[in-house]
């Protein structure tokens, strides 16, 4: 079985039970809270003046412990972790957001969360809170539009994650994160006896063992690393359905039934319908490219085929369709496996490439001449002159009555929510 | 009698921070691992606002950039997982609250201020908080610890940026606390 569930990764009410897993997951969120004294806004805020640290341990007891589990999981092949949803990083309106919150934080007492633990239990302070809440997320949407730009742009870097940012592997940050956190704890409670005036020695000792397992399993993670692309593609399913009937394939029947080869029609028709987005990736050498390409189409040669798959994760809408296009096919399948199996959705491959479009689409054109080859992923034309997408046949009408027959591959997956997820 | 079993009990004590922070965090990567989402909060407030700003004045939020794209024209602005964690959050801090006897309409404050001023203070906390919320995409359970745990880049600076922002004002407003 692969996580995260597809059927549960947006709420849907076409499937109540997503409703229910979410609000049961709200449910634990909100009851740990509260049973951790959260909804008691002065043992948050005795973590601005040192004198208890409850805030920072159970916040980062949290953190570590998920992002042990997690990661756990990553190595061992269950969870796609491009799959999981990543904030992005905007630096600018975050480190200025950051700022405002611990404003808030101080003042306030709660952070949001904590003060609807607060205001369920009856806390005035926390339904005070609360409700400045409601108005603060309205002054917010109100005034948004003065800094839009800025709110979009400034320090943009997409989905990036400490591991890319530091370029070491992802369990050496998780050891890390995890003998930072446990230094921590060990500063708290240095703080508490002496600024708390706490008696520590009451203090369970399976704490200790505590630590010493998430420091274990944090180690494992490093030794074991984190699956290969090749694994990763071992392990994909598509839904498919065909007529009436829903079928599951692997990738490798993905290719061998052609059900992943969109004819050159299928992918006109994509282009010029509003419903969709096609995003062309065409992955051959920059000079191909030049000489002649499909409007609109991008060219990402197939050896950096990997620096696109941060935007593609990212920019998920739920009707955009990914077509990749060689001269024939194989460079494009060989691009097709790698985007698949790092869980772009919605990935087809031109069928016969650029070769085959140019065959339906402008065999008869100026300046394009038939070139015989038997030579593998190479133009079969020859061009006058590097026009790109300049020829006819670059962008064909839509409108015009191609005698064209072919049968649809494109089917749309389930997607996530809009916002994705965080505070979306 | 059934009032006063709900009201007039002896509060439990609060769990150790580190179990609490352990049950968290199992819950968390649950909700990572069936759902690849995590946790939050700030983002249904932003949503509950719009569908009342929707229901007096649609055509505002149809001209209003950021509101559009959480409840422009056919929208429903509670489509989204983070609405029924919300909710969710509300009957669970409560059903935690019932059990270890915690139900109490009171205020929890500082000793040196009226409850007057705690309450200006937390209402005006709210607006300052939840305006840095939206401005950062995402509060202490969204960003700091659902992007700590996924060890996103700008939620760790965003985390930092939480506690700089508070420590670096919590000597000036000390009278609210201590």
């Amino acid at each position: 079985m692969q996580f995260p569930l597809k059927e549960f990764m947006a709420v849907s009410s076409a499937n109540p039970w997503t409703y229910v897993i979410f609000g049961l997951i709200g449910f634990g969120f909100g009851f740990t809270l509260e049973m951790s004294g959260f909804g008691n806004s002065r043992k948050l805020a005795a973590q601005f003046y040192f004198t208890e640290m409850t805030v920072l341990k159970v916040m980062f007891t949290a953190i570590v412990t998920a992002m042990v589990l997690l990661f756990g999981a990553v190595s061992l092949g269950i969870l796609n972790f491009n799959l999981v949803w990543v904030n992005e990083t905007y630096l600018a309106s975050g480190i200025l957001g950051g700022l405002i919150m611990g404003v808030g934080f101080i003042v306030g007492g709660f952070c949001p969360t904590t003060s609807l633990a607060s205001a369920s239990t009856g806390k005035i302070d926390g339904m005070l809170f609360m409700l400045g809440g409601f108005v603060g997320a309205f002054l917010f949407g109100e005034t948004e539009k003065y800094f839009d730009y800025w709110y979009t742009h400034a320090g943009y870097f997409g989905r990036l994650t400490l591991d890319q940012v530091f370029n070491i592997p992802v369990g050496v940050v998780v050891l890390l994160v995890v003998l930072m956190a446990l230094f921590m704890f060990w500063g708290s409670e240095q703080l508490e006896r002496i600024v708390g005036k706490k008696d520590m020695s009451k203090e369970p000792k399976l704490r200790i063992a505590g630590a010493g397992l998430l420091a274990a399993v944090a180690i494992a993670i490093v030794f074991i690393g984190t699956p290969t692309t090749a694994e990763k593609y071992d392990r994909l399913s598509f839904n498919r359905t065909e007529g009436e009937e829903q079928v599951v394939l692997t990738a490798d029947e993905m290719l061998s039934t052609r059900q992943a080869y969109v004819h050159p029609g299928e992918l006109l028709k994509t282009m010029a319908d509003d419903r969709l987005i096609a995003s062309i990736i065409d992955v051959r050498p920059e000079a191909d490219y030049n000489l002649f390409h499909i409007v609109n189409s991008v060219n990402i040669p197939a050896a950096n085929i990997n620096s696109v798959i941060p935007t593609l994760l990212v920019d998920q809408t739920p009707n955009k369709v990914v077509v990749v296009v060689s001269n024939d096919e194989t460079a494009a399948t060989e691009a097709w496996k790698i985007l698949v199996a790092e869980a772009v959705p919605n990935v087809y491959i031109l069928e016969g490439g650029i070769n085959n479009w140019i065959a339906v689409f402008g065999k008869d054109e100026d300046g394009i001449t038939p070139l015989a080859t038997t030579i593998v992923d190479t133009l079969q034309y020859v061009f006058n002159a590097a026009l790109g997408d300049r020829y006819g046949c670059a962008n064909p009408s839509p409108l015009l009555e191609w005698e064209i027959e072919f049968e649809p591959k494109i089917q749309l997956q389930l997607k996530r929510d809009k916002s994705g997820g965080g505070c979306g | 009698m059934a009032t006063k079993s709900l009201f007039k009990r002896t509060p439990k004590p609060y769990v150790h921070p580190y179990f609490g922070g352990m049950v968290l965090g199992i819950i968390l990567f649950l909700a990572l691992l069936i759902t690849g989402n995590g946790l939050g909060s700030s983002g249904a407030t932003s949503r509950l606002v719009t569908a009342a700003t929707d229901l007096v004045a649609p055509e505002h939020v149809d001209q209003t950039p950021y509101l559009l794209k959480l409840a422009g024209g056919d929208k429903n602005p509670f489509d989204d997982w983070i609405v029924p964690v919300f909710f969710g959050a509300l009957l669970g801090g409560f059903s935690s609250g019932m059990i270890f006897g915690r139900i109490k309409l009171e205020t929890t404050k500082g000793p040196n201020i009226s409850d007057r001023t705690r309450w200006t203070m937390s209402f005006l906390g709210g607006v300052i908080f939840l305006y840095g919320a939206r401005l950062a995409r995402g509060c202490t359970s969204g960003q700091a610890l659902t992007g700590g745990t996924t060890l996103a880049a700008g939620s760790w600076v965003i985390m930092f940026a939480i506690f700089g922002g508070a420590y670096a004002l919590a000597y000036f407003v000390r009278k609210l606390w201590l």
